[in-house]
């Protein structure tokens, strides 16, 4: 009766572009410079935006927004590696992604300044509605995996996620599935280290959250999710691999949130100064400006240009959202059901009425 | 609907037609009916749930259709209610009729959180930019003595959570009808089939595809004394029932509601206008099941023509009990005529 090891496995953590802009030759991504900086501008973008979001709800313009800043290489890095028929399943601080993918800017802050027609993208935009129920969107993500599969398209559906919703049940049951499956998911996890208060020890007992992709028997990665080169390698080939058929990989993205879970929260209250201080200084814009510059493919010109344009850019998407005209009321009715049932329309009626007098 | 037969309302109708080609079926048979039928119909219908491949589902109600389909379109799913539902929420916003089996309605908490947090609102919260075109079958009710977590009816659940339809047959030619709308219609449809009643009998079944329309009552037994309003399985105690006064001269209606929501209000009030008296029968708990609703909207529209208050006859708000006490639990013929003679006393 032998007692014998069954299963062995190792988690690996990929790294290319350090704090001070220098990167590992051998394991950069093949990237042309105008690509590198692409990756810099959309996250010089996601910056103003966030930055613009934040200003906008202290003025009382903007609902509750969770924001995004110190996460921007993750979601350049794994928006640059997806192709143009892929399908994003995004959680709730995915904003940088999404807009990266083709949903307009002004319908994000649409949505998070109350309005549903912010969750109405464009007809070719492929885009889940953000999912607000945590975790609930890991099993999205695996069963539009799988319609992929099923109906033949090589698109790759791409799931995010954050380090909380990992201790969810719909999150394992997620990777479980798309791992029985091969279904054509990726998923993503925004390790930002805190799930509002509460910060990753407590979620779980494992040094890494890619770990738990072995237990599903599928490949995880751990990635500096500051560094948008690792970032971009792993989902690289994380996509190309669920592209060929080969099935679901989990990528785990370490990143910082430095901002609080959203605007309605205090950070200060759970979260040491220090900390914060210290992931201030792997701000993974900065770690890339150092790298372009340093290699010359980057100046403060160019930069003056690039904050002005940003600026512009989100000026322009905050007259869209303010000249979108007010929904009317009715609008909570006429997409309940593809045909209004009667008990309906005497509610609408009635609210019609109200409002009217 | 190009068959005939798909006229609906009026579809028991066809019965009687003897061009109509019929096969006797009970009411899983005719859900596989229904199912097989849709698969034929459209590639994009998709079969999911616990053991409902190679096992052909615990009641059989997919029987053979892995064999006629494949393990791509009939598919065994881990045991993960919340999975089960939550990849249909992402095969049908990207295309697919996911038709979703939850193995028995007491097992459904799990996946609450993808039906409600997600099924029900996709369409709203995307002002229709992706919907969810699924239904969810779950065998519901109490009778067959199961272990525990295996009797429960929840429909009060789901009709205080807009956004679905929810459907309940009571008969083989309805569950059949009933689903082939259900797997058509563009919205999440819960599908609760009451498996008390499963095999109990067998109807003559249009052998073609036909759609009942999904938010039509049907009216079971016609009666001028007093009107039985019920649904699923609780119909046919109500046939029963009404067959017992008939012997007492009493002439009872039948409402068979088979649509939950959207409710047929007006053929439900037209009864209740016509007899004066109603009694609602249900297997779910009396506190705030679907009853009160009914009552509430008998006494908002036909309050004048009422001669006694309306009659509740359901489950206790009780834990379903075990098999040997489920008897007290559930509803009676008895108990109906009780409530049916407490109407006409009033």
């Amino acid at each position: 009766m032998p007692r014998t090891r069954v299963y062995e496995a190792v988690t690996e953590r990929l790294e290319v572009l350090d704090t001070e802009g220098r990167v590992d030759d051998a394991l950069m991504p093949e990237l042309d410079p105008s690509r590198v900086r692409d990756l810099y501008r959309d996250m010089i973008m996601m910056r103003a935006f966030d930055d613009k979001a934040l200003k906008l709800q202290r003025q009382g313009r903007m609902g509750t927004w969770p924001p995004i800043k110190g996460q921007e290489a993750v979601q350049a890095g794994v928006a640059m590696a997806m192709g143009e028929n892929d399908w994003l399943i995004p959680a709730f601080r995915e904003h940088g992604v999404m807009v990266l993918r083709g949903v307009p800017l002004h319908l994000v802050y649409a949505y998070w300044a109350g309005d549903e027609r912010g969750s109405s993208y464009p007809e070719d935009v492929r885009c889940f509605p953000v999912a607000v129920p945590v975790g609930s969107q890991w099993q999205h993500g695996a069963g539009v995996g799988l319609s992929l599969k099923l109906s033949g398209d090589d698109a790759v559906a791409v799931t995010f996620g954050g380090d909380g919703s990992t201790s969810e049940g719909d999150f394992h049951e997620g990777l479980n599935c798309a791992g029985v499956f091969d279904a054509r998911t990726v998923f993503v996890i925004q390790n930002n280290q805190w799930a509002i208060s509460v910060p990753l020890h407590q979620q779980t007992r494992a040094e890494t959250l890619a770990q738990k992709a072995h237990a599903y028997g599928i490949p995880g990665i751990q990635v500096d999710g500051n560094d948008v080169f690792a970032v971009y390698a792993a989902a690289d080939e994380a996509i190309q691999r669920a592209r060929r058929g080969e099935g679901p990989t989990l990528i785990e993205a370490v990143t910082y949130r430095l901002g609080d879970h959203t605007t309605a929260d205090d950070a200060s209250r759970y979260r040491a100064e220090e900390e914060l201080k210290e992931w201030e200084g792997k701000d993974p814009i900065l770690r890339l400006r150092r790298y372009l510059e340093q290699k010359g493919l980057w100046d403060e010109d160019q930069e003056v240009v690039l904050q002005e344009e940003a600026h512009k850019w989100v000026d322009d998407q905050v007259k869209a959202l303010e000249e979108m005209p007010p929904q009317a009321p009715e609008e909570m009715f006429t997409s309940m059901y593809a045909e209004m049932p009667p008990h309906l329309s005497e509610q609408m009626q009635s609210l019609v009425e109200e409002v009217r007098s | 609907m190009s068959a005939p037969g798909s006229q609906g309302a009026e579809g028991r109708a066809l019965h009687a037609v003897p061009e109509v080609a019929t096969e006797k079926l009970t009411i899983a048979q005719a859900v596989r009916d229904a199912m097989l039928l849709e698969m034929e119909r459209d590639e994009k219908v998709l079969v999911l749930g616990e053991d409902v491949g190679v096992d052909g589902g615990v009641f059989r109600a997919t029987d053979g259709l892995i064999e006629r389909f494949g393990s791509e379109r009939v598919i065994d799913m881990p045991l993960a209610e919340s999975s089960i539902i939550g990849m249909s929420v992402g095969l049908a916003a990207t295309g697919f009729r996911p038709v979703a089996e939850i193995q028995f309605m007491g097992f459904v908490y799990p996946a609450i959180n993808q039906l409600f947090g997600h099924a029900a609102r996709m369409r709203n919260r995307t002002r229709g930019r992706l919907t969810c075109p699924m239904v969810v079958r779950m065998p519901y009710g109490g009778g067959i003595h199961p272990p525990e977590h295996h009797s429960e009816s929840y429909e009060a659940l789901f009709l205080n959570t807009p956004g679905f339809k929810v459907v309940i047959p009571s008969n083989p030619h309805d569950a059949k009808g009933l689903l082939t709308a259900a797997i058509r219609d563009e919205d999440p449809v819960l599908f609760m089939e009451p498996k008390r009643i499963y095999r109990a009998f067998r109807e003559a079944v249009p052998a073609d595809s036909f759609a009942v329309p999904i938010g039509k009552a049907h009216i079971a037994r016609t009666g001028t004394d007093v009107t039985l309003i019920a649904w699923g399985s609780m119909v046919r105690l109500c046939l029963d029932a009404a067959e017992v006064m008939a012997r007492e001269a009493i002439d009872a209606e039948v409402v068979d509601l088979r649509t939950l929501n959207p409710l047929d209000r007006e053929t439900m009030i037209e009864s209740v206008v016509k007899t004066g008296r109603a009694v609602v029968v249900h297997e779910a708990p009396r506190t705030a099941g679907f009853g009160a609703e009914i009552v509430t909207q008998i006494n908002e529209h036909a309050l004048l023509q009422l001669e006694a208050p309306v009659q509740r006859v359901t489950g206790f708000d009780v834990i379903f009990p075990l098999a040997q006490s489920e008897r007290y639990y559930l509803p009676s013929r008895e108990r109906i005529v009780k409530a049916a003679h407490e109407a006409l006393s009033f």
